[in-house]
């Protein structure tokens, strides 16, 4: 292994600054005892007191929540569908123009994708709510679901269910035992990214809700624009404090399955 | 009472179990298959042996269901299978890369296809039993795919295709994985299998001591079409042309001129060196092109020059050394090289020829084969 020089030192803190600083020091000010955001005043918490007794932050958690969880499952589930389509059919008319139209969405600015949404709704005449924030969501999650899941298929072994097949499953049998199970990771990988970037979204969200159904970063961006309160701080950190947990668990488990699998393919050999 | 020799396809009575007939596949312009008939008899081992590329796979794939034909038929116990999807036919197929479902236990990988019959639960217990107990696994069947080495896999991948007592067993490339060791014990293995099972195994393989070995009768293929069909003693004794000969084992083959000389065959092959003779039941007119194919094993070497119908003088170019066996490499005045094999009944410090010695090759006029193209 190399030795680490200065310059790899200073590369190092460098880019880790520049990515982690704003959030160590949005952390510390929320337990900042001052209501200025600016100064410090000594150690609290009672700013996460405050937001729990915040009804309208907490309202909007649950929107938030609600939306994410139903945005997730139902772009898992198109997202599957489709990449299962353009990944093992290889040749029908339009597969080209197709797999090509379902990452359009990945390269389209929000404020496009959020503006047309909100015409289609108006044009059919749904009552924007929950339900619109869902569809709009699911609109583009869908494609990050297809992006995931089909990189999957692609390396997935075919003659598995070929095999299943010749065993006498039906095609749908043959999807419900054999392949979902098999690419069961990368659909929830699929799920995961789905809830994170519909928990995220701030302009799609705001082009397609309603009075009623207010987001989290729709409340915490007009929040803000009438002045950062610590508040904001303290349910930021309680985000940032999720997120990580989530991550480092998520890849401890798999790092673990990985060293058990490799464990258990060499007493294999070797017996 | 002697032992009835077993050739159903010498027999007009016997129906057969699968027949091609005028079977094309064509992917796009590329033809794989071109208009073969072919006849699979029940019990048989048959090998399809090929270079790649030569269609034995699509061959195969037709069988299984996973391609239909472009034209012609095919039918097994005479009845078209055509429009049979692949989980509807009595067939059952060992795949190459085995497609063990890895999440699922070897007890689990055997059972499945009993399971989609919707056996019950005692039938399922007792036959996947019986098939772990046939492929030596009783004590694997709770570990995962993963778990368990490359040999034990390919005999889960054998277990699982015959759980459903399939009327006829695909094997594609079943030992390409294993090495050279393990492979000859499991084509026996797999020779005992089929025996002790009475299922009709096809096998597709490219090593042609495999399909030797293993089959009751093997067709060479190649680009599509079927070279020969016979036991593998015709086909390495009697192949019918310098492509089959050539692709099974090793051969000398003499390009020539042929010419009636009562009842054999006059080779002029060489300005200045002596015509070969051989016998043959083939009509051959006077001057056509022809080849004649001797194996090395058939062919004598000699310090003195010997009796006999064909003699040929050359200098040693190479010997290869294979332990029991020597191949030299003869080099004629005429720049052909005779490949002659020796068994290596002294020891290596008592050989009798080196490099660069003047030998004697001979072969009688029965050990070549005279073929017409």
């Amino acid at each position: 292994m190399r030795r680490f020089s200065a310059f790899n030192v200073v590369s190092l803190t460098l880019g880790f600054a520049f990515l982690y600083l704003p959030m160590i020091i949005l952390v510390i000010y929320s337990f900042n005892a001052s209501k200025l955001v600016t100064v410090w005043a000594g150690f609290s918490t009672k700013w996460y007191g405050e937001l729990m007794r915040n009804e309208a932050f907490l309202d909007a958690a649950l929107v938030t929540l609600k939306v994410a969880v139903m945005t997730s499952t139902l772009a898992t589930v198109l997202g599957t569908c489709a990449a299962y389509v353009l990944v093992r059919i290889h040749r029908f008319p339009g597969r080209t123009l197709f797999s090509g139209m379902i990452y359009a969405p990945l390269v389209m600015p929000d404020v496009i994708l959020g503006l047309s949404l909100l015409l289609l709704f108006i044009g059919v005449n749904i009552d924007r709510g929950i339900l619109t924030i869902v569809l709009a969501h699911t609109t583009f999650a869908m494609c990050y679901v297809s992006v995931v899941v089909s990189s999957r298929l692609v390396a997935f072994d075919q003659s598995l269910e070929e095999a299943a097949l010749d065993l006498g499953a039906t095609p749908f049998q043959t999807f419900r035992l054999v392949t979902l199970p098999i690419i069961a990771p990368a659909v929830i990988s699929g799920w995961l990214l789905a809830f994170t970037l519909s928990l995220d979204d701030l302009v799609i969200a705001s082009f397609t809700a309603g009075p009623s159904s207010t987001t989290l970063p729709m409340k915490i961006f007009s929040a803000v624009r009438l002045g950062v309160s610590p508040e904001i701080n303290a349910l930021s950190t309680i985000m940032i404090g999720i997120v990580t947990v989530g991550v480092i668990t998520a890849s401890l488990m798999s790092k673990r399955a990985a060293v058990q699998r490799l464990k258990e393919e060499q007493t294999a050999e070797r017996s | 009472m002697p032992q009835k020799v077993f050739a159903p396809w010498d027999d007009p009575a016997e129906k057969p179990l699968i027949q091609f007939r005028n079977v094309t596949k064509r992917f796009g312009d590329f033809t794989a298959i071109d208009n073969i008939n072919l006849d699979i008899y029940t019990r048989e081992f048959f090998a399809l042996l090929g270079p790649s590329g030569c269609g034995k796979t699509t061959l195969m794939r037709m069988l299984a269901g996973f391609e239909t034909p472009t034209e012609g038929t095919i039918l097994l116990s005479g009845q078209d299978i055509g429009p049979v999807p692949p989980n509807q036919r009595a067939v059952n197929m060992m795949f190459q890369s085995y497609a063990l479902f890895p999440h699922l236990s070897v007890w689990e990988n055997i059972a499945f296809g009993l399971k989609r019959e919707g056996k019950d639960k005692a039938t399922i217990e007792t036959r996947v039993h019986e098939m772990l107990k046939l492929t030596r696994l009783e004590k694997f069947a709770r570990r995962k795919p993963h778990q368990i080495s490359g040999g034990q896999r390919q005999r889960v991948a054998l277990a699982r295709s015959l759980a459903k007592a399939p009327k006829l067993l695909l094997l594609d490339e079943p030992l390409g994985a294993l090495d050279k060791k393990l492979r000859e014990e499991t084509q026996f293995e797999l020779m005992d299998i089929q025996e002790k099972t009475g299922t009709t195994f096809v096998i597709v393989t490219h090593d042609q001591e495999e399909a030797m070995t293993v089959a009751s009768r093997v067709a060479v293929m190649d680009e599509g079409e079927l070279m020969q069909v016979a036991t593998p003693d015709r086909i390495y004794e009697a192949p019918n042309s310098v492509y089959v000969a050539d692709f099974i084992g090793d051969v000398n083959i003499i390009e020539g001129r042929a010419h009636q000389a009562g009842d054999k065959l006059q080779i002029d092959w060489a300005e200045g060196q002596p015509a070969l003779f051989a016998q043959t039941d083939k009509n051959f007119d006077m001057g056509q092109t022809c080849y004649i194919a001797i194996r090395p094993e058939k062919v004598a070497i000699s310090a003195e020059r010997p009796q006999g119908a064909n003699v040929l003088q050359g200098k040693v170019l190479d010997i290869a050394y294979l332990g029991n066996l020597s191949t030299y490499h003869v080099q004629l005045p005429t720049g052909h090289v005779v490949k002659a094999q020796q068994a290596n009944t002294r020891r290596i410090s008592r050989r009798e020829f080196t490099w660069e010695d003047d030998v004697w090759v001979s072969w009688s006029e029965t050990a070549g084969v005279v073929l017409d193209k």
